[in-house]
């Protein structure tokens, strides 16, 4: 268990020693390296130790001091909360912080949640986690320090607060350490509020007048997320008697006594995992650097969300909490995939995909059946690695462009193809087989029909449908090989290669080894939650069609060798109607004068338009949420 | 020998000569439907010969790459359907197969090709949700997305319960088999306002892999419609015969009265034709099961 408390302590310790060094240069860059390994090497120890000896569950006798010490970071988070937001004048996020952190401090000092329960809990699923937390979140890290550069060279508007940045993307990974370790809710909640404060403070890390009202957005929803979490402990605390997340979720009360914190924890992690009508904070997040973005969307944070979604899934299934989870998140994956149709930034696209795939992950959750669940993991894991993925080669085409429009992409196979080759991995792994997104959807739909749920079918068929509308005409761009076009000198620096490149090994890995994680990790872990063993999601069979698959694009090069065997090209210059002007980046016009060519791809701005459509599914998915939180919590009271 | 093998040797080795003649046979019920002669049923695959006999014009080297994928995926998605794989599966790499196609037509960065890639995507986004439906209905109604299972299920063919799911799957072959009114991206009509769409820079020996691969693609889609009919009955192979055959005329039919539309009408119908008949009919045959 000294490596539970390492792994939740250290990030937070070389965080201080991180906002200490404020002289660029060297030193820093080895202290991020260094942290960064020394987080891996500590997460890989525990999560063999873990896998070997199963599950690990630890009562800690004398917690006084540590629930001091959470109850003075809450009261600090607090007061940094309300001195910020009265000095950018935004207080309605300072009543949100005071009214849950009061409940909590309450609660804490009244001695009202003291029950005698453990407070570590570790299982597969925290093996999961930590695996995603500790690879991915690490890499970004390291990323960030080569990236963090080049962007202060390009944004000298910016105050460069390096140290800061730094110290705040260590803190972040402490906090999801620690958010997965624990068990007890308060706990939970202690590093749930750090998450949501330090998303605040990295998205408005260049404090530009955009990136301070976004963050302030994030910090609003978050919190009120939160405020349901405190609500929750409280009701926990003062009328169940319970103090433990494993103890809600597997205890047998009265459904509907269950029911009012499960709907309103359920509540807390859709607005962290940004379902709509809360998608805005995540939208807003992009005007923050990439590794912002890229951890935010990948290893943390909606992470967070969709964790305890997770973890709160058996005591979902079937009632209002579920319905109310299925409903938004099939809502938010629909929509969500819509409006990335009308997006040509790059950074945007992604966002709304990462909310269309979280919303997927979010209704497997909510249906808590275990193939349901099972998608969930798995989407959950291929998520992270290929989001992340993205967002980092993205940040370094625009390091190198100044662009990360889509348009402004046609030919990046020529131009930069090392960095279009990641991201060609990254964009067939979210959306085509045989790589893994599509086989967890596969899995996903099997429960949604198996649990007779029609309309979460019909959201995922349409937004399919448009998730491979928006992913394809991305590649189509990138893939574009227009004549005479020069390689690019490509400046990403080695870090930023490194971790790009130990992404793509992950990912590939994964799609290979995908059969093997889910026997070793998913299934005992539903085996355990769902307390019977599990029957096999994926036939044997399924799955070598499926190594077929992946063989087949292997041998694919060679295969177009043997097809146009013996075929001598002649190379032309692509069709314009016989009126090229000596190349194909330019034609003659009517007047015989000589214009530049330039190819779009379709956006559709009438029909998916975010004025088109937002509005719209806002008022929809909230009005969703108010309903059935009203219903569910009326009825178990009255 | 196990019957799955042979129905996927049977399909690998006569495919492309089925839908050859299929083409032929299109070919010349079209031509009497406009009052002509129309060439001779064998048309397609002089067409072929020559094709491979032509010089090789190309804008680069990637599309011989694209192209292979595109054929060698529509040849994996044959055999797995008529091997009597998992339908989803199926329909999985029938979509990865498109999207090769797609690709070969994006790298060409030509104007034709690149207008035609969007058109085509589109195309797919209108189809894919009741292609979807289509192995959704099978499960719900058999139990099973195996295609094996689907056939021996019982002696009352799927299209008894399915009505609704056969008609919409119907109207988005349109779209599959490039017909007007939804031949927006590539035809084989003369009359196209993009040259040739898709294919305007594929040329000889790739055009007529690109051939190759639609005769498979389209033998595998009328052996889908096939599984609306077909029933552990030895005489329901005459069933499914006489069935695909009329599906397949009422297709030419259809591609010869209407006039090409314009995109959002077909993404809109399409989706509303997907939602009315595919999706009550789920709903339909979800609430017999709970029964």
């Amino acid at each position: 268990m000294q490596v539970a408390a390492f792994l939740i302590c250290f990030p937070f310790i070389a965080a201080v020693v991180l906002a200490l060094m404020k002289k660029h240069g060297k030193p820093r860059k080895y202290v991020v390296f260094g942290s960064s390994a020394l987080i891996v090497a500590a997460m890989l120890y525990f999560v063999i130790g873990l896998l070997s000896s199963g599950k690990a569950v630890e009562y800690l006798e004398n917690t006084h001091t540590i629930d001091l010490i959470m109850l003075i970071g809450e009261i600090f988070l607090m007061c940094l909360v309300v001195f910020l937001s009265f000095r950018h004048k935004k207080y309605y996020a300072a009543l949100l912080s005071v009214v849950q952190t009061g409940l909590i401090a309450w609660l804490d000092l009244s001695g009202a949640d003291e029950t005698e329960k453990f407070h570590i809990y570790a299982d597969k699923l925290t093996v999961v986690m930590c695996l995603i937390i500790g690879i991915v979140g690490t890499m970004i890290c390291v990323y960030a320090v080569g990236y963090m550069k080049d962007y202060h060279s390009h944004h000298t508007e910016f105050k460069d607060r390096r140290s800061f940045f730094f110290a705040m993307l260590f803190v972040f990974l402490g906090a999801m350490f620690g958010l997965v370790l624990s068990s007890n809710l308060t706990w939970i909640y202690f590093f749930w509020e750090i998450t949501s404060v330090c998303s605040f403070l990295l998205i408005g890390y260049n404090q530009s007048e955009q990136a301070i009202n976004n963050s302030f957005k994030a910090l609003w929803m978050n919190l009120l997320g939160g405020l349901g979490f405190a609500l929750a402990i409280a009701y926990c605390s003062l009328v169940l008697h319970v103090s433990n997340l494993e103890e809600l979720v597997t205890a047998k009360l009265a459904a509907g006594a269950v029911l009012i914190p499960v709907i309103l924890l359920a509540f807390a992690g859709l607005t962290k995992s940004a379902q709509m009508p809360f998608s805005g904070w995540l939208l807003g997040a992009m005007v923050a650097p990439t590794p912002t973005s890229a951890l935010l969307h990948s290893a943390t944070m909606v992470k967070a969300g969709v964790y305890l979604l997770i973890r709160l899934a058996p005591a979902m299934c079937g009632n209002a909490a579920g319905f109310m989870v299925t409903t938004v998140g099939g809502f938010t994956f629909f929509v969500a995939s819509l409006l990335a149709i009308s997006q040509s930034d790059g950074k945007k696209v992604l966002a709304y995909s990462t909310i269309s795939n979280l919303g997927l992950i979010a209704a497997c959750a909510g249906i808590g059946m275990h193939e349901a669940v099972w998608a969930a993991m798995l989407l959950m894991m291929f998520h992270a690695v290929s989001k992340s993925m993205l967002f980092l080669s993205v940040g370094a085409v625009e390091n190198r462009t100044g662009s990360r429009n889509i348009e402004d992409m046609h030919g990046l196979i020529v131009r930069l193809p090392g960095l279009a080759f990641i991201m060609i991995i990254g964009i067939a792994g979210m959306f085509l087989a045989p790589f893994g997104m599509l086989i967890s959807k596969w899995a996903a739909l099997k429960a949604f029909i198996d649990s007779n749920n029609i309309l979460l079918v019909v959201f995922l068929v349409f937004g399919s449908a448009s998730t491979l509308f928006y992913w394809t005409k991305w590649l189509g761009k990138l893939i574009a090989v227009p004549h005479q076009s020069g390689h690019l000198t490509n400046t990403t620096k080695v870090s930023q290669w490194f971790a790009l490149i130990t992404h793509a090994v992950i990912m590939i890995a994964l799609v290979i080894t995908f059969p093997l994680v889910s026997h070793s990790l998913v299934e005992p872990f539903l085996a355990d939650m769902f307390h019977n063993t599990v029957p096999d999601i994926i036939s044997t069979g399924n799955i070598n069609i499926m190594l077929m698959m992946l063989c087949l694009i292997v041998i694919l090069p060679v295969a177009a060798r043997i097809l146009t065997f013996g075929k001598k090209d002649t190379r032309v210059l692509s069709y314009m109607s016989g009126a090229n002007a000596g190349d194909d980046r330019s034609f003659v016009d009517s007047f015989g004068n000589k214009k530049d060519l330039y190819l779009a791809n379709w956006y559709m701005e009438d029909y998916f338009g975010e004025n088109k459509l937002l509005k719209p599914s806002l008022i929809l998915s909230s009005a969703a949420i108010v309903i059935v939180m009203v219903i569910a919590i009326g009825g178990a009271i009255g | 020998m196990n019957i799955s093998v042979v129905s996927l040797l049977l399909y690998l080795i006569l495919g492309p000569f089925a839908g050859g003649l299929l083409a032929g046979i299109d070919r010349k019920i079209t031509a009497r439907m406009q009052g002509r002669k129309g060439p001779s049923v064998l048309q397609p695959f002089y067409d072929l010969y020559k094709l491979f006999n032509k010089q090789s014009v190309v804008v680069n080297d990637l599309q011989d790459f694209l192209v292979a994928g595109f054929l060698v995926f529509i040849i994996f998605t044959g055999c797995l359907f008529f091997s009597g794989g998992d339908l989803l599966l199926v329909f999985f790499a029938l979509t990865l197969a498109g999207i090769f196609f797609v690709m070969s037509a994006c790298s060409a960065s030509s104007p034709y090709g690149s207008m035609a890639s969007q058109r085509e995507l589109m195309q797919m986004m209108a189809y894919e949700p009741m292609v979807l439906l289509v192995a959704i209905g099978f499960y719900i109604v058999t139990g099973s997305f195996a295609v094996k299972d689907i056939i021996h299920f019982s002696n009352i063919p799927a299209v008894a319960y399915m009505p609704g799911i056969y008609l919409g799957f119907l109207w988005v072959l349109v779209i599959k088999f490039r017909k007007s009114p939804f031949d927006l991206s590539t035809t084989h009509h003369a009359h196209q306002e993009m040259v040739k769409g898709l294919t305007t820079e594929l040329s000889g020996n790739i055009l007529a892999l690109v051939e190759v691969s639609h005769w498979y693609e389209n033998v595998f889609l009328l052996g889908v419609v096939g599984l609306f009919f077909a029933t552990s009955d030895w005489w329901s192979a005459i069933v499914v015969i006489v069935t695909v055959a009329i599906s397949y005329f009422l297709e030419i039919l259809v591609d010869n009265v209407f006039p090409r539309v314009k995109w959002d009408f077909m993404l809109k119908s399409t989706w509303i034709v997907t939602l009315v008949a595919g999706v009550i009919n789920l709903m339909v045959i979800s609430l017999i099961k709970l029964r």
